[in-house]
């Protein structure tokens, strides 16, 4: 579950992206962030998983408060929440399978648990043929259903997605778009900022509008609402 | 941390250093260079510290006491000579005690002085030991200044070159040491550095999926450690072979054979350890010098 109250952030450099936001989101939501560019979609994300630090106001993720949040306890509030990117961010010196496995050894799980949970998610995401690949080998899509199974596969109560379809053509966009429901109705809390009018509208999901840093509209089975 | 942990951090630890290649290569060639000045260096002092400690446990003043002194007079001066501070021992050695001496040190060549037996030129003489020998000089001033004292005579000179030679040497040594550690420290940080910004990508994941900010310290920790322990290696080589050979051409030389240097067994070892442990600190220190500044987890 996430709580926002009164959130504001300010950057070094004087600009304020995020002007008082109070927002709640339950466990099992699919959320779109929708918003003009630069309106504070990005750093509405990154408040989340303590990437930037708020300004002001309260963040309550999974019931932790973000603002008491002590710096050497924010890993342990990253391995609830998986983060994918526009850029996949995969490394590319290593396989497919090796970058899914990567995050979890970086957290020290066990290696006898890794193997086996490894091409689960990669089925999950349907790149099990694909394991011994390096990315450079992957198509657009696939290197991004490679990075969700890496961003899952801790199984994290929450998933945000910073414009994951972002440099994707609308077919692969939908193939992602199953995997994130997929993921989705397992339970998992899927946020994904978006600028892809035909992806909102055609899913039916709650939408948050954020303008100028505010919630300008928050619709449950909500429109994209931007002429693109 | 648990084993498969530490065998990971290892891992990393090793291909960090082989990727970095060259950098490497420096960053061992002045941790090597360092260590065996400082080696060098140490087995110097510590050797020169000794021999110093055995000259002044040599080091007595010769009271010699006037001719005309009656034997009264001898036993005022001993007594205040004993009432001087810092007196460890206080020894009376007659005129005839003296010339014994003095034909025994001359061997064959002596035998003509034996002549002079029945008329001794020699004084009598209060053999004085300091309790410490820095303080050999002020209190030979002092017995200078009593009754029926004729001459002081006691190595003066001797110990304050050697004091002297030792700080001097001590200074500039220090100095060159210490000069030559930061470069050390300066080059290894320079290659953790390189390091990390080559894996920032990685880096950026680990902290993305939850790495403790620990677990990404520790490759750069243990490339540091390894650098300064790599580095260590020839010099500790160069300690053990070294001061072995030193001291058996000492031991089998005949000019230098009054010379005693510190056993190899136990000193070449402890230096050996010491100055291993100085790389494995170079290194460390190197490499939190730039965790600190590059890595901000
Ligand atoms: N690290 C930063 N330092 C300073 N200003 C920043 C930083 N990140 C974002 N900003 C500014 O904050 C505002 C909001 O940026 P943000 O990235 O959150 O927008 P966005 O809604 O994600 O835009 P887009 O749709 O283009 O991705 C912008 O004016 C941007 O220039
Ligand atoms: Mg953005």
């Amino acid at each position: 579950m996430i709580v926002m109250k009164d959130v504001y952030k300010t950057y070094p450099n004087g600009v304020t992206a995020i002007n008082g936001i109070s927002v709640n989101i339950d466990q099992g939501e699919f959320v779109y962030i929708v918003g003009p560019s630069g309106a504070g979609k990005s750093t509405f994300i990154k408040l989340m998983y303590r990437e930037e630090k708020p300004t002001k106001g309260t963040i309550i993720v999974n019931n932790k408060n973000l603002s008491e949040l002590k710096e050497k306890e924010i890993p342990y509030l990253r391995r609830d929440i998986g983060v994918v990117f526009q850029d996949f961010k995969l490394l590319p010196k290593l396989t497919v399978y090796e970058n899914v496995a990567f995050a979890l050894e970086v957290i020290e799980e066990p290696p006898r648990n890794i193997r086996k949970r490894v091409m689960e998610v990669l089925d999950i995401v349907g790149l099990k043929n694909k394991a011994r690949s390096a990315p450079s080998e992957l198509s657009g899509g696939e290197q991004q259903r490679a990075a969700i199974a890496r961003a899952i596969v801790n199984r994290p109560k929450i998933l945000i997605a910073d414009e994951p379809t972002g440099n994707l053509d609308p077919e692969t966009s939908m193939v992602i778009m199953d995997t994130l429901e997929t993921i989705n109705s397992s339970g998992t809390t899927i946020l994904m900022a978006t600028h892809s009018k035909s992806i909102v509208n055609a899913m039916k999901k709650r939408v948050i509008a954020i303008e100028n840093g505010i919630i300008a509209r928050d619709e449950q089975r909500g429109e994209y609402g931007y002429e693109v | 941390m648990k084993f498969n942990t530490l065998l990971r951090h290892l891992r990393a630890g090793f291909r960090n250093i082989i990727r970095n290649g060259w950098m490497t290569v420096a960053s061992i060639g002045a941790v090597t260079t360092t260590l065996i000045l400082v080696a060098a260096f140490l087995a110097l002092m510590l050797n020169l510290n000794e021999m110093a400690k055995n000259i002044e446990d040599d080091v007595q003043i010769n009271t010699l006491i006037e001719l005309t002194a009656t034997d009264e007079d001898v036993k005022t001066l001993g007594d205040e000579i004993n009432a001087i501070d810092g007196i460890e021992k206080v020894t009376f050695s007659s005129k005839d005690d003296e010339l014994k001496k003095l034909i025994d040190s001359m061997g064959d060549e002596g035998e003509a002085w034996q002549l002079m037996e029945q008329d001794n030129p020699l004084n009598h003489v209060f053999i004085v030991e300091a309790e410490n020998p820095q303080d050999t000089e002020q209190i030979a001033k002092q017995i200078e200044t009593l009754n029926h004292v004729e001459k002081v005579v006691y190595g003066q000179g001797v110990i304050d070159q050697l004091f002297k030679f030792n700080n001097y040497a001590r200074v500039i040594g220090l100095i060159l040491i210490f000069a030559l550690v930061f470069t050390a420290i300066f080059l290894i940080s320079n290659t953790i550095k390189i390091t990390i910004i080559a894996r920032s990508e990685e880096i950026g994941i680990m902290k993305l999926v939850g790495a403790t900010n620990w677990f990404i310290r520790w490759p750069f920790l243990i490339e540091g450690l390894l650098l300064g322990v790599f580095g260590s290696i020839l010099p500790v080589a160069v300690i053990l072979a070294g001061y072995n050979y030193l001291e058996s051409s000492i031991m089998n030389s005949i000019s230098f054979s009054f010379v005693e240097i510190l056993p190899f067994h136990p000193f070449a070892w402890q230096l050996s350890a010491l100055v291993l442990s100085i790389g494995a600190l170079i290194g460390v220190w190197g490499s939190v010098m730039s965790i600190r500044k590059f890595l901000k987890v």
